[in-house]
């Protein structure tokens, strides 16, 4: 394991003028970790996601990423381009609603390729076939290719707009919520693709859900969120399997078993 | 009035909407391609006939110059008859019909097949400046991406019409590059024209009144029509002769004649196809629908 964490959050906090949105939040993400941020609806972890992915100006802290050419940068010390660039090539960014990060008005294929082309992608030919490889992999057949995801189910539309992130073979992954509005058995297999990708090329991650099974399934590690606050931090089994904030043990006796 | 303010409302406009407007113009062809927001006046005539082009006309033109004023290539059309009297009215310009003479020409969807020479000035009316519009709603973003330069989204357009038809379906308001730098809209000219746009020794200026931009290519600039490496950019014309000229590399309408499905090809450049013909512009037209 390499010496520098890949991506690393210092004590960010970010306010809506008098309400807090996230404190005091700090942590570090190792190479091919994943990192679950489990807590209740406005717990703050949205926002704490948001600005990580640079998507949102935190009130203070810092946002460090280990870049491929230049080492370890803080994102918000970036250029705007180049923070973009990152965020379209380098990182992923999988949103609860496929329809937030889909074009529900392009193909398939057109959606797989869309990164492709922004980084300078001029053969068509190539575009077709590197889509076709990523409709592959998440289990999409290949004669959708040039349906609109507005034909998807909604399973489908997720896994796409996982195909979509992958296809520039992203370092760190972004999850808000993957598998919510999902049914459990589809949720089932988008877990089962999520963990075979994430092991199968090496990912970092970073998921916020509120839901313990993914992160039991899916999470090296686990934040602990309420308020705004981190209650507590630890390993995945170690959190879920013994709780010691109050809050945490609440959170594990809500769930229901079946 | 004394000579000095006579010329105070020259063209129609007034000369602090002019000052304005030349301003954008000089904006323009300082950064070739981009789109420069003004304050658009109201014009009178209506959105879509070409106040963006007007009011771009009217701040260029002086007393000497001979304006031309084409629509989809025609003199003789309705747009292009009441822009001209409009200019004929408010600046005693004179008008013609014949390219060569025209030193302003003001143009929608077409660019004249006689080629343009150092101090022609063409005009385009734009309905929508934003090549990026239709892909994506947000103005914010589409202007953020025009100044990071990323314009990958244009290609998912082109990806799009090779995949559901074989080839780059895309006809009118191709998309080029300007000056290595910015993706532009051309207006809605046929993609035959685009090459005429590469290096054009006339100023190109495109005004878009409803939507208040401006924007501009200086004469000799690179405009590159965007493409794949392997589905190129073809430009793309009726594979026909001119009916009445008989020239075969000009951009051709198709005009239906009669109700039994009667159909011919003709020039879209009007003044080219009669001075083919050796025929002055009145003497030239389309036998009239004989109606039952």
């Amino acid at each position: 394991m390499s010496s520098v964490p890949l991506f690393s959050v210092q004590s960010l906090s970010k306010n809506y003028g008098p309400q807090l949105g996230c404190a005091e939040v700090s942590f570090d993400l190792w190479p091919g970790e994943v990192l679950g941020i489990v807590g209740e609806s406005g717990s703050g972890k949205s926002t704490l996601l948001k600005c990580a992915a640079g998507q949102l100006l935190p009130s203070s802290g810092q946002v460090v990423y280990n870049t491929k050419e230049y080492g370890q940068r803080e994102i918000f010390e970036m250029a705007e381009a180049e923070r973009r660039l990152l965020s379209r090539t380098d990182w992923a960014f999988v949103h609860q609603n496929p329809r937030d990060g889909l074009r529900l008005n392009v193909s398939a294929g057109g959606n797989v390729g869309e990164r492709l082309m922004a980084i300078g992608g001029r053969h068509y030919g190539d575009l077709r076939s590197a889509a076709i490889d990523w409709l592959e992999r998440v289990e999409i057949n290949e004669t959708r290719i040039d349906d609109r995801p507005s034909t998807f189910s909604g399973g489908m539309q997720q896994r796409l707009q996982i195909a979509r992130n992958l296809v520039t073979n992203p370092r760190l992954i972004f999850m808000d919520e993957p598998t919510g509005g999902l049914d459990v058995s589809v949720q089932a297999r988008l877990l089962d693709l999520l963990r075979s990708l994430v092991r199968e090329l090496g990912l970092s991650a970073i998921i916020v859900t509120h839901d313990l099974a993914v992160v039991r399934l899916l999470a090296d590690r686990l934040i602990v969120m309420k308020d705004g606050r981190v209650v507590e931090t630890g390993l995945t089994d170690q959190v879920l399997d013994d709780p010691q904030h109050s809050y945490s043990q609440l959170l594990v006796s809500s769930v229901l078993m079946p | 009035m004394s000579d000095s303010t006579q010329h105070y409302n020259f063209a129609y406009l007034d000369e602090q909407t002019k000052r304005m407007i030349r301003r954008a113009i000089l904006k323009g062809l300082a950064v070739p391609g981009y789109q420069v927001p003004f304050a658009s006046r109201e014009m009178p005539m209506p959105y879509g006939w070409g106040t963006g082009g007007v009011q771009v006309s009217a701040a260029c033109m002086v007393p000497d110059d001979v304006v031309k004023i084409i629509d989809q290539g025609a003199d003789d059309t309705t747009n292009a008859v009441s822009i001209r009297k409009f200019f004929e009215r408010t600046a005693q310009v004179a008008t013609t019909e014949h390219t060569r003479e025209a030193t302003l020409i003001q143009t929608r969807h077409r660019i004249p097949e006689h080629p343009l020479v150092e101090g022609q000035i063409l005009v385009y009316q734009v309905p929508i400046p934003e090549p990026l519009r239709f892909l994506e709603p947000s103005e914010v973003e589409t202007r953020k991406m025009h100044a990071l330069s990323e314009y990958g989204l244009m290609h998912v357009k082109l990806y799009e019409d090779i995949s559901q038809n074989g080839e780059i379906a895309t006809a009118y308001a191709y998309p080029a590059l300007v000056n290595h730098r910015h993706v532009f809209d051309p207006s809605p000219i046929p993609k035959f024209d685009n090459p005429k746009l590469n290096h054009s020794p006339a100023i190109q200026l495109f005004g878009a009144g409803r939507e208040q931009r401006i924007y501009a290519i200086p004469p000799y600039t690179t405009v590159k029509s965007l493409d794949f490496d392997d589905y190129p950019f073809v430009p793309g014309r009726a594979n026909q002769v001119c009916e009445l000229c008989g020239a075969d590399n000009s951009y051709l309408d198709e005009v239906i004649v009669d109700d039994e499905g009667g159909r011919m090809f003709v020039c879209s450049d009007t003044d080219f196809c009669a001075s083919r013909q050796g025929l002055q512009f009145s003497q030239f037209s389309v036998a009239p629908v004989e109606r039952a």
